[in-house]
């Protein structure tokens, strides 16, 4: 039956119910993602960020939610030209983080 | 740890004994037309008391002011306007049967109270457009509050309680607050939404038993943005599908709620519900009028208990309650008020 509308489903993510599958290999490649405290420093000087949509620091939320998708087509913006990883006041390995994106997603 | 507010009691208000002035809704009359007339009926010819009725007063502006279609001002002059009528009569106490217009009231009030200059100029206005000049009501409340209130005396004279004929068990009920009643100024209404017990008293005094569930402060989706534009009546209805789905586990014998669009669209979306997913939610939805009025043995078609979608069959045997099923789309007189093209079409359980 046609209403003229359809359920809309809330944006709720239940952390218990994601698959942490590509999250765990990502922490397993590069573990200095796990130092992230996502104070967006990265999207700050991201220069790609200048002229797309490209945030680190989303990227790393995306993959900590598990919305692997929204990731996978978020990074295919970035130039890996390194220079969030010199501003990481945590000292992320950011492009390493990247590199090991692009192959696991 | 210490809490704002700790105490339910808190939440309490003070309600009148009697002598009120009635404002009616504007859709409960389209979406319930017995529900009004059962609480004028009960509180007036069982409890014998004094509520007036004016036929002048108009719509508080709820909806056209919660779609922004409404400026503010109109809304004040309006709602001046309402309570000119109420002082007219000779009247101190304001009873709203309306969610939407308790809350409207109780916004503006609090309003005039906080900046005297915009009573001031809604007094200007209201005197220039119409001559009338009001006072403010030394008491306002909903119609829940003040059935509430009297609850005791209902239940002592009324013909049945909520429990299943059958089995002499207490019917499980699930109640709903609507958001405007219990969160626009949770002081305002009894137990506001943290401590919901408006409905809840109403249900153990008549003796059936309340079930909490997960999400009973949920919005219940009505919201006026949410269902006046077509295009977003995706959200009113995942809304009640979050009540539902919160709720059916605890099997319930029906739902009660004190707002007009909470009963109109927990009914409503429940076809639908079941219509787009599959769903088989069949549970009754009451007013607590109609409620009060099973209670006191007022006649369910009477009520008004065939412009529901869930059909109340089910739970009209369980209460015991004798009916004549051939008089379900007879109106007042007698007269046929039409009935669904396919009647089991609109069974949630056929779909």
């Amino acid at each position: 039956m046609d209403f003229g509308f359809t359920v809309n489903a809330p944006r709720a993510i239940y952390l218990d119910k994601i698959d942490p599958a590509l999250r765990d290999k990502l922490i397993a490649r590069e573990r200095t993602t796990l130092l992230c405290i996502g104070c967006g420093s990265c999207t700050a000087t991201c220069t790609a960020g200048q002229f797309t949509g490209f945030s680190l620091r989303r990227v790393q939320h995306l993959v900590r939610r598990g919305e692997y998708d929204a990731a996978r087509r978020a990074i295919t913006d970035c130039m890996l030209c390194g220079k969030c990883r010199m501003v990481c006041p945590r000292g992320v390995n950011t492009r390493a983080v990247l590199h090991a994106l692009l192959q696991i997603l | 740890m210490s809490y704002r507010y700790s105490n339910w009691q808190e939440y309490s208000k003070e309600i009148a004994d009697d002598h009120y002035y009635y404002a009616r809704s504007c859709i409960r009359q389209n979406f319930f037309p017995g529900s009004e007339k059962a609480f004028l009926d009960i509180l007036r010819e069982d409890l014998g008391m004094d509520i007036v009725e004016d036929p002048r007063h108009t719509t508080c502006t709820g909806i056209g002011y919660h779609s922004d279609v409404v400026p503010l001002e109109t809304t004040m002059a309006i709602v001046a306007r309402q309570f000119a009528l109420m002082t007219e009569c000779g009247y101190e106490n304001y009873v709203a049967s309306c969610i939407t217009s308790f809350g409207i009231y109780s916004e503006v009030l609090d309003m005039w109270h906080h900046f005297p200059e915009l009573e001031e100029k809604a007094r200007e206005n209201l005197f220039k457009a119409t001559g009338r000049e009001f006072r403010k009501p030394k008491i306002l409340v909903h119609t829940s509050d003040l059935m509430f209130h009297v609850r005791e005396r209902i239940a002592e004279k009324g013909v049945r309680r909520l429990v299943n004929a059958s089995t002499g068990e207490p019917l499980r009920v699930v109640d709903h607050i609507g958001c405007h009643y219990a969160k626009v100024f949770p002081k305002k209404g009894i137990g506001g939404a943290e401590f919901p017990y408006v409905l809840a008293g109403m249900v153990e005094a008549w003796g059936g038993a309340s079930v909490d569930y997960p999400e009973r402060r949920h919005c219940c989706g009505f919201g006026f943005r949410n269902y006046l534009v077509q295009a977003n009546r995706g959200y009113s209805v995942a809304n009640s599908q979050k009540k539902l789905e919160s709720m059916a586990p605890y099997n319930p014998d029906f739902i009660v709620a004190n707002c007009p669009g909470c009963a109109m669209f927990l009914d409503r979306w429940q076809f639908t519900l079941n219509a787009m997913t599959g769903s088989r939610y069949a549970i009754p939805v009451l007013t607590y009028e109609e409620m009060a009025g099973l209670v006191m043995g007022i006649d369910p078609w009477e009520l008004g208990l065939q412009m529901h979608q869930v059909p109340v069959e089910p739970l009209l045997d369980k209460l015991g309650v004798e009916y004549d099923p051939a008089a379900k789309y007879l109106g007042k007189n007698g007269k046929f008020i039409g009935q669904p093209l396919s009647v089991e079409a609109y069974n949630p359980a056929a779909l």
